[in-house]
């Protein structure tokens, strides 16, 4: 219920809402906690394991119960916390994990089968029979189990990321946050203030404590005021810091469009990575409950939670509140509430010597024992020192003591140290480099203190970083120091529950000890205790003493589990984002791309890059049918091939040479300028890295052509080589790929349509096969190489990129009208093998240039990369597989890459293997399927019969073994 | 992660590429027989603590670097050029 | 016949504003790498003084202004944007002709810098990277060149090939922004 006065809600801006179909109204500021509770519901949600009816506990990001799905369709967002979620005009929440609804919750059988179902359950009950898993427990315990679904549909909403900077990143805008972040900015550093609540201010805008003579929540409000008029000052609200990574690098995670609407190209969520010099943590603390039974009942909460819904949100979650606690900080809560009109039951205190705050009734010295209620509380009982008794009250305010937010200093490896006078962990200093804690996340529960640490935090830091500490004054604030007796769990027999999300109780834990599985690592992971998407928050401390207690230990001897990235759940389409659909990887076209498209050609993909496949026809049906007709065009006229993806490399300097002389196997220095040659690269460890061919175009310059997919790579070992190996060296390189279009013209008539269109024709005495120099088409300066990779007379032309698709267009008219035209990957891969020429699908990085037939390749009168590990025996022994052509014999015409080659009559399996087929295709011009491959020996095998064996496909055939190279064996053609 | 490129100053990793140990800046001669090519190419030493390993810049300035980091705590103490190293 | 004729990166897109934020195609003139050879590093910076009126930059800095510009470009590296590169400045260093290799284009407006952090994990904010700054790093998931040139104004560089990527890329983040008000 609201309560008039109290709250920093705008009543004058009314929302409406619905939750499980029924309109609500609240006001802006609410959350959809606060305004559920001012409406009176309190049954929001089922549990995870035993569909038990639960309420709100709390008012933070730590919240385990109320867990709703908010929008609908391929929008809607599972799982989001209700005490997180802003409200806002047309908001549609749904409970979840229930049916047919959440009152008459089916599942709810699970509760009464409890006795079976505890820690361990899982692992003792569905061992056997093993077949059964996969079939029947599996989906029974998911379909029984589980919170929100997912809509199945593609996320409809964008997500990204982004980056910052900054000196000083302070976590928390509490009342240490603030004053950290005052004193740095004050200091002139670069501050960035994140903060996970809509409002700066923390804990003082649910308190009631004055600040420097005003209310708390007036100073944190002109205190945000003030910085955020600073240049230096960056604030980030509705930012979790969820992660502390190396060298001062944090992940956050910031709600943009959570609590409104979502603007046209606006994103849901901003992952951000901030890269700071230091750090301040200021995270606060999350209150603990206690187990009795039944104390998951709606309407039990947290006293610190029922205190802000009414000081923050000015709703009391009851009209009879009663406080159970064993600390003074819990007495604030009957205070607040008494002083706002709502009537308070009692105050149970499990301290003997508790004295009460205000006029409200006092039981010191007593436990709750048990609640009542159907959907939610009606009445308690405890024992008091005069016996057992029950009181009706329908809100019970509970706390254990508070838990310091430690979290991110255990992000590193940071394990937490036991606190005696506050019974529980604080921060180890130095668990995250670079990082101060302070306020409640550091032990400090006062104000005062809070303040005065903020402002000890941030001196240190502005001190690291080299700055001068501003003087700022000291506000006057409450200084009461915080006074708890622990106690963790009312002894009792019925179920008392410790991580609500997890439905894990006490009895799990004493079970797990019982078992033996006294380590707390092993606890956690029998019981799923802290497993859930809250780690524990709630709950860990408590289930750590507790086992502490079962196995006879202390709690520091017991040790504790931390915590890792991140502090809250983070969708993965924020972690994910800008790799989504376009965002994956970049496109990279030709110039040439537009026109293929325009042909129909379907573009695969090479890398990064896009090729057109083929270039299909009117009235072809198959893709072999363009492949065929294409390869036609290069054996018999004239095709044209976008070979732009190709890696190009500009090699200059006086070193030039002796750098090609080092990184390939052949000689280059010998190469005369206006001359091109085929080279072959090795990786140190003498395998073949790439081959490609290498122009010489000056005495001190060359260009290098490597194959598309090792472009990159290839780049890189240059650059390592002439950086890391060869310093000394005075050369440079730089890549050329994009600079140059470039298009193989192939076939009998290329010369003549490349005559047609160069500005000076060329003829076969200054165009010898492996030449190359400048050319004029149109008045563009273009280079022209006489290479082949089909085996005809063949050349390529670049141009600058800018002229590319225009001299595509012009290829293609003059080819189309000489009985050619344009090939794609399939013919192109089709007219290589039919030449025995290789590509990546050759040389995976197995292979060496003797397994190639390249041997003779390795020069002798020079070193070269890869040439001393080339001749280890075990890569020039006999037995290896050497490259072969296969030709198919008997009925199956087909051959397939990948499939294996074995003896006739010998069992097709691996201790028999003869080697493997690499690539594969039709030759149109010999009419029959051929394929390269490697066979042990191969080399000498020629003309023997062996089977082909594809496991995969089913398909069987005998082959021949042949020499690679299928057509014009004396390369004829090309030179022509 | 961040390294400090001497180049471009301290950079987020995910410009960089990882090569391994700077054991590959010391090849060994092509008659240095088979040990020194087999340490080379194969053995590293996987020692917790400091380690010099080689990182190429490759989306920034291109240079191949040595960086000093722990390997237990992650600390990059230093990175220093090949092309220096070499000298 | 089929005339050659040029065409630009994004094919003479129109500039696009979206909220406060303007991207435009920029033709930067002949791009030219300068890689010098060892040693040489001073006597071409005075070449290229001499030739074009700007100094060779160190490492992250542009020198020169609009129309003939020095663009630190890696380690040993400077692309010269505008003017055809003297021939005199071949006797210190590699050239290699790069004006039909790059995508470049003008970031400007306020709300710029906003844009780039959502893909450049580099601090790009004025306080740091001031006009004539420059710097090698990702464009999300391209390698690229971020060059300040002016108060709210960047230009960025990628290889050709990726024009329509940094097209798709910057509109999104250029969105985004906007969205936020």
């Amino acid at each position: 219920m609201r309560v008039d006065g109290k709250g920093l809600v705008d009543r004058t801006r009314p929302v409406s809402f619905t939750f499980d179909g029924n309109t609500y109204r609240g006001f802006s500021g609410d959350t959809l906690a606060s305004a559920l509770l001012a409406n009176d519901i309190r049954l929001v949600a089922r549990s995870f394991k035993y569909h038990r009816p639960r309420g709100i506990l709390t008012a933070g990001s730590e919240e385990p119960n109320a867990l709703v799905t908010i929008g609908r369709g391929p929008a809607a967002d599972p799982n989001v916390r209700a005490t997180v979620q802003e409200i806002y005009d047309g908001l549609e929440a749904r409970s979840q994990n229930a049916w047919p609804s959440l009152r008459y919750d089916a599942m709810a059988v699970n509760d009464l089968a409890a006795p079976f179902l505890g820690a361990g359950f899982y692992y003792k009950t569905f061992m056997w029979p093993r077949a059964f898993w996969e079939k029947l427990y599996e989906p029974i315990i998911r379909r029984a189990a589980g919170l929100g679904a997912l809509s199945g549909q593609k996320d409809a909403d964008h997500y990204e990321k982004a980056y910052a900077f900054c000196d000083l990143l302070v976590i928390g805008a509490g009342p240490a946050g603030l004053m950290a972040a005052w004193v740095a900015a004050q200091s002139g550093a670069d501050v960035i203030l994140a903060d996970e609540d809509s409002v700066m201010g923390g804990r003082l805008n649910a308190e009631t404590l004055d600040v420097d003579g005003k209310p708390g929540t007036d100073w944190a409000a002109e205190m945000v005021a003030t910085l955020e008029a600073m240049d230096n000052v960056r604030l980030m609200t509705r930012t979790t810091v969820t992660g502390a990574y190396d060298s001062g690098t944090f992940g956050a995670l910031e709600r943009v469009c959570h609590h409104r609407d979502m603007p046209k190209g606006g994103v849901k969520e901003t992952f951000w990575r901030i890269a700071a010099r230091r750090s301040v943590l200021a995270a606060g603390a999350v209150e603990r409950h206690i187990a009795f039974e039944n104390n998951d009942r709606p309407g039990i909460m947290g006293a610190g939670a029922v205190r802000a819904y009414l000081n923050r949100w000015g709703v009391a979650p009851g009209k009879a509140v009663t406080v159970f606690a064993n600390n003074d900080d819990a007495h604030r809560t009957a205070v607040d509430m008494q002083a706002a009109g709502v009537h308070i039951a009692g105050v149970i205190d499990s301290r003997e010597d508790a004295q009460p705050l205000g006029d409200y009734p006092i039981y010191a010295g007593a436990m709750v024992t048990g609640s009542q209620g159907r959907h939610g509380l009606e009445s308690i009982t405890f024992e008091a020192q005069s016996g057992t008794e029950r009181l009706a009250t329908d809100c019970l305010a509970v706390s254990g003591g508070w838990n310091p937010s430690v979290h991110l200093t255990c992000h590193m490896n940071g394990r937490p140290t036991w606190a005696p006078d506050i019974a529980s962990f604080v921060p180890t200093p130095g668990s995250i480099p670079g990082m101060e804690t302070a306020g409640a996340c550091n032990g400090a529960f006062a104000t005062a203190d809070c303040l005065r640490e903020g402002v000890d935090a941030a001196t240190a830091s502005i001190k690291a970083l080299g700055m001068t500490v501003a003087d700022v004054a000291m506000p006057e604030a409450d200084a009461t120091p915080y006074s708890v007796a622990p106690l963790w769990a009312v002894p009792g027999k019925g179920r008392a529950w410790l991580d609500f999300q997890n439905d894990v109780s006490v009895k799990d834990v004493k079970q797990a000890a019982v078992e033996n599985f006294t380590s707390v690592e092993h606890m956690k992971r029998y019981t799923t205790q802290g497993m859930a998407t809250d780690q524990g928050k709630n709950s860990n401390v408590t289930a750590l003493a507790l086992l502490a207690d079962a196995t006879g230990r202390g709690i520091p001897e017991t040790g504790t589990t931390t915590f890792r990235p991140p502090y809250c759940p983070v969708a993965l389409a924020a972690l994910g984002a800008g790799s989504q659909g376009k965002g994956f990887a970049p496109e990279r076209f030709t110039t040439s791309h537009a026109a293929s498209v325009a042909a129909n050609a379907p573009m695969i993909e090479a890398g990064q890059w896009y090729r057109p496949s083929y270039f299909p026809l009117e009235g072809e049906t198959t893709w072999r049918q363009s492949c065929d007709r294409e390869v036609g065009y290069v054996r018999n006229a004239v095709g044209v091939c976008d070979v732009s993806t190709l890696g190009k490399i500009d090699i200059q300097g006086p070193d030039a040479a002796r750098l090609l002389d080092f990184v390939y196997t052949n000689m280059f220095s010998t190469l005369k300028e206006g001359r091109v040659r085929y080279g072959l690269m090795l990786r140190e460890d003498g395998f073949v890295m790439d081959d490609g061919t290498t122009a010489r175009l000056g005495p001190d310059h060359y260009v290098m052509t490597t194959t598309t997919a090792a472009a990159g790579q290839v780049m890189r070992h240059l650059e390592f080589v002439t950086q890391a190996l060869r310093p000394e060296w005075d050369v440079r390189i730089v890549s050329v790929t994009e600079q140059w279009a470039q298009f193989a013209v192939a076939g009998p008539l290329a010369r003549d349509l490349l005559n047609g269109i160069l500005d000076t024709p060329i003829d076969d005495e200054a165009w010898p096969f492996m030449s190359c120099g400048p050319v004029s088409v149109q008045g563009v300066t273009g280079r022209l190489f006489r290479i082949s990779f089909s085996g005809e007379h063949a050349y390529e032309l670049a141009v600058p990129s800018r002229y590319g698709a225009s001299l595509f267009e012009l290829l293609l008219a003059r080819a189309k009208a000489m009985a050619g035209g344009a090939y794609g990957m399939e013919a192109l891969n089709v007219l290589r093998i039919e030449k025995g020429f290789i590509t990546h699908s050759e040389i995976d990085g197995r292979v060496t240039a003797s397994d190639l037939g390249m041997a003779r390749m390795i020069s002798a009168k020079k070193d070269c990369i890869g040439k001393t590990m080339a001749g280890r025996p075990g890569l020039v022994a006999e037995g290896r597989p050497q490259l072969v052509g296969l030709k198919p014999l008997g009925p199956v015409k087909q051959l397939t890459a990948g499939a294996h080659i074995y003896t006739p009559g010998e069992d097709a399996a691996p201790a028999h293997d003869q080697g493997y087929i690499t690539s594969v295709g039709f030759s149109p011009t010999l009419g029959h399927f051929l394929g390269l491959g490697f066979v042990k020996d191969g080399v000498t095998r020629h003309g023997e019969t062996l089977r082909m064996v594809d496991h995969l496909r089913e398909i069987e055939t005998e082959v021949e073994l042949c020499n690679p190279v299928f057509f014009d064996p004396e390369g004829g053609r090309t030179r022509g | 992660m961040r390294l400090p490129c001497p180049i471009c100053g301290e950079r987020d990793h995910r410009e960089f590429y990882y090569q391994g140990a700077d054991v590959m800046l010391h090849r060994p001669d092509p008659d240095a027989g088979e040990a020194a090519w087999d340490d080379y190419l194969y053995l590293r030493a996987n020692v917790p603590g400091d380690h010099h390993e080689l990182w190429s810049h490759d989306a920034g300035c291109g240079a191949w670097l040595r960086v000093s980091r722990n390997t237990v705590t992650h600390e990059v103490t230093g990175a220093e050029l090949a092309t220096e190293v070499k000298r | 016949m089929v005339e050659l004729r040029a065409q630009t990166p994004l094919d003479d897109m129109a500039p696009m504003t979206i909220g406060t934020v303007t991207l435009a195609e920029v033709d930067l003139g002949v791009l030219t790498s300068i890689a010098p050879y060892k040693g040489q590093g001073k006597a071409l910076s005075e070449a290229l003084k001499a030739a074009h009126g700007m100094a060779l930059p160190g490492p992250n800095r542009a020198t020169g202004k609009e129309g003939a510009r020095a663009i630190w470009f890696g380690r040993e590296m400077v692309m010269l944007a505008g003017p055809e590169p003297d021939a005199a400045l071949n006797a210190y260093a590699a050239l290699t002709l790069q004006s039909d290799a790059w995508t470049a284009v003008q970031l400007s407006g306020d709300g710029a810098e906003d844009v780039l952090a959502r893909m450049v994990p580099v601090d790009l904010r004025a306080a740091s990277f001031k006009r004539g700054h420059t710097a090698r790093s990702l464009v999300q998931h391209m390698n690229g060149s971020i060059t300040r040139t002016g108060p709210q104004s960047f230009v960025v560089m990628v290889f050709r090939s990726m024009a329509r990527t940094l097209l798709h890329d910057l509109q999104r983040a250029m969105e985004s922004v906007a969205a936020r008000g």
